[in-house]
């Protein structure tokens, strides 16, 4: 037979193998939004709040009239009014503005970074997986070191070395994250390893790099999802604690760990510098948290609650 | 049957050895990554460069950096982990005290983890669907989307600073642990309450507990004979991983309630510049987490006859 009739035919039984396995295991998001209406109302209360504080962070100058970093020494440690519905902090900023610009920081830190270490596990699971043997041995290896590191410590160990701010509390949290990703992700990639489609792809002479893209890939993206809802909030923890401790986002910027560490020292004399960022640190985190539970239950029911 | 789990034993010691060598030497790399030499900043600017290079060569920081390692290395397998720039004291001297407050610490923070965390697992899983369930579980999940700051801050004012009832920060006596405890045992109670449910709900669809019921056992017998006793498989494996997370992840709590433990001694290598202790701290750490890793890993072998006769 002709090669390249040959290649031909490939494509198209391979085009139908990738379509029997769609079907099998993914779902339209219009169905799966449906589910999660039927079953998982907290889900979808929790998409509305995670919408309404991207918002608030995209439109931050338009909400409020005062600047985040305009200081005021005549306004200083004022209680909640209706001017400044949260109160204002020790140099006289409206602590409500402060917390919508510290949500752009407190968002982006928590999404950004999580999505990478999500690219960057599921390449390395599927290689490892899919790959096996010596490579597989190695690659586990080092994500057993990563695991084995205490997260906290090894971020703060960064944080000494590169030093405070936000590009390195990216570094360090993709550094982190990318090792539980991974690990899921190659279990996931040697079960489908075994599967018929996979195998037939093998049999008609698809490539490893389009097999694991095309036939793989697709079929790990329910798992996928879900843990990166789920990575979310522990970035945006991690974040908060980085920057609580005063080793992450870096003053005059504003990010919510920032804003609970300086109030702590007014704590008793004026606890809504305090309490009014922490209540948005749990509202998101509970938020993606429902969200993540919710899409676990319709998307991948096998992945343990963890 | 039995040489096959000594091999496994010993190859994952072996893995573990390699994780804590792995481990030590990216925390000695990325320490020495720091510009400029640490004499030099820990003396100040008035020193001279015969005493920086004197004090340097001393310490023995003239050397290549894989000298420099395995000497690190083989000083530490003899308990040596140098001398601490800031605090003038063997590093062992220091860290083993503070490992001891915060060792009190986590099993404080893990009994009201395992205590409310299996409690409201297994309550919750009983009636699931009804409004205890969702009681419960909305508990557990804020456990653990609440940040340990939040919560730690939130005890202190209201239990130690508005009501009095006890200490707000420091070790005293015992009841100086309960705050503490429940801050850092709260997230751990929150994941733990959520596996245990999942898991009796599953064990609970399984034939034998049928049978067990056909042969007339009554609901509490079938509930902690039967299924409590295989849902709690993975439940005993997160929990060892749990205690050395808690173990080496009271950083924050041990700073806000003013424990001197290894959180808050790391805290303080930081902000000394003190790289000994510093890499004391995350070498011990490390050490208690990889030991847990293998402790959840052969207590998990232990417990399941399937994984012990199988693999």
């Amino acid at each position: 037979m002709d090669p390249s009739q040959n290649a031909n035919v490939t494509s198209v039984v391979e085009g139908e193998l990738s379509l029997a396995s769609a079907t099998t295991s993914f779902e339209e998001p219009a169905s799966v939004l449906r589910r999660l209406a039927t079953d998982h109302k907290v889900a979808i209360v929790s998409t509305v709040v995670i919408v309404l504080f991207v918002l608030g962070a995209v439109f931050a100058p338009v909400l409020t009239p005062y600047q985040y970093d305009a200081i005021n020494l005549s306004n200083r440690l004022a209680p909640p009014s209706l001017e400044h519905l949260f109160g204002t902090d020790e140099g006289g900023r409206d602590v409500l503005t402060r917390m919508l610009y510290g949500s752009r920081v407190s968002l982006v830190i928590g999404i950004v970074p999580t999505l990478l270490s999500v690219v960057l596990g599921t390449l390395i699971g599927m290689v490892a997986g899919y790959y096996g043997g010596k490579v597989d041995t190695a690659i586990m290896r080092v994500a057993d070191i990563v695991m084995s590191f205490p997260t906290m410590l090894l971020a703060m160990v960064v944080m000494y070395t590169l030093g405070g701010g936000t590009t390195n509390v990216f570094l360090t949290m993709v550094l982190v994250g990318w090792s539980g990703v991974a690990r899921v992700v190659r279990a996931e990639t040697l079960k489908l390893k075994e599967s018929e489609y996979v195998e037939a792809a093998r049999i008609i002479g698809v490539r490893r790099a389009r097999i694991i893209l095309r036939h793989i890939l697709p079929n790990c993206l329910p798992t996928i999802i879900v843990l990166f809802t789920l990575d979310i909030p522990s970035s945006i923890l991690t974040e908060s604690s980085l920057s609580f401790l005063g080793m992450g986002v870096q003053p005059p910027s504003a990010s919510w760990g920032l804003m609970v560490s300086t109030g702590r020292e007014f704590l008793y004399y004026a606890p809504w510098l305090c309490f009014a960022p922490c209540l948005a640190i749990m509202a998101i985190v509970l938020a993606f948290n429902y969200l993540g539970d919710g899409l676990r239950d319709v998307l991948d029911p096998h992945l343990q609650s963890q | 049957m039995s040489g096959s789990l000594v091999h496994n034993l010993v190859r994952r010691l072996a893995y573990a050895f390699i994780s804590i060598v792995g481990v030590a030497a990216l925390v000695f790399v990325l320490l020495r990554m720091v510009p400029g030499n640490p004499v030099a900043t820990l003396l100040g600017e008035h020193a001279d460069n015969e005493t920086v290079e004197r004090i340097s060569s001393s310490l023995g920081l003239d050397q290549p950096l894989p000298v420099q390692f395995a000497n690190y290395v083989l000083g530490a397998l003899h308990g040596d982990f140098g001398e601490s720039y800031t605090l003038g004291k063997p590093v062992s001297e220091l860290i083993g005290p503070a490992f001891l407050n915060t060792l009190w610490l986590a099993i404080a923070a893990a009994l009201v983890a395992w205590v409310v965390g299996i409690a409201c697992g297994l309550l919750a899983a009983i009636r699931k669907g009804t409004v205890v369930d969702r009681l419960f579980m909305g508990f557990s999940l804020l456990g653990v989307s609440l940040p340990v700051f939040m919560v730690a801050m939130l005890l202190q004012y209201l239990f130690a600073r508005y009501l009095h009832w006890l200490p707000v920060a420091g070790i005293t006596d015992w009841t100086g642990y309960i705050l503490p405890a429940i801050a850092l045992g709260w997230g751990s109670a929150g994941s733990i309450a959520r596996l245990v449910r999942s898991s009796v709900i599953e064990v609970l669809q399984q034939d034998y507990i049928d049978t067990a019921r056909a042969k007339g056992r009554t609901n509490t017998q079938v509930l902690v004979l039967h299924a409590l006793r295989n849902a709690m498989l993975p439940v005993i494996t997160l929990m060892a991983m749990q205690f050395s997370g808690l173990l080496s992840g009271a950083v924050i709590t041990e700073t806000i309630f003013s424990i001197n433990g290894i959180g808050r001694l790391s805290v303080q290598a930081i902000a000394g510049r003190d790289i000994p202790l510093l890499q004391g701290t995350t070498l011990l750490c490390t050490f208690v987490i990889v030991m847990g890793n293998l402790v959840a890993d052969l207590l998990y072998n232990v417990c399941d006859p399937r994984v012990r006769k199988g693999a």
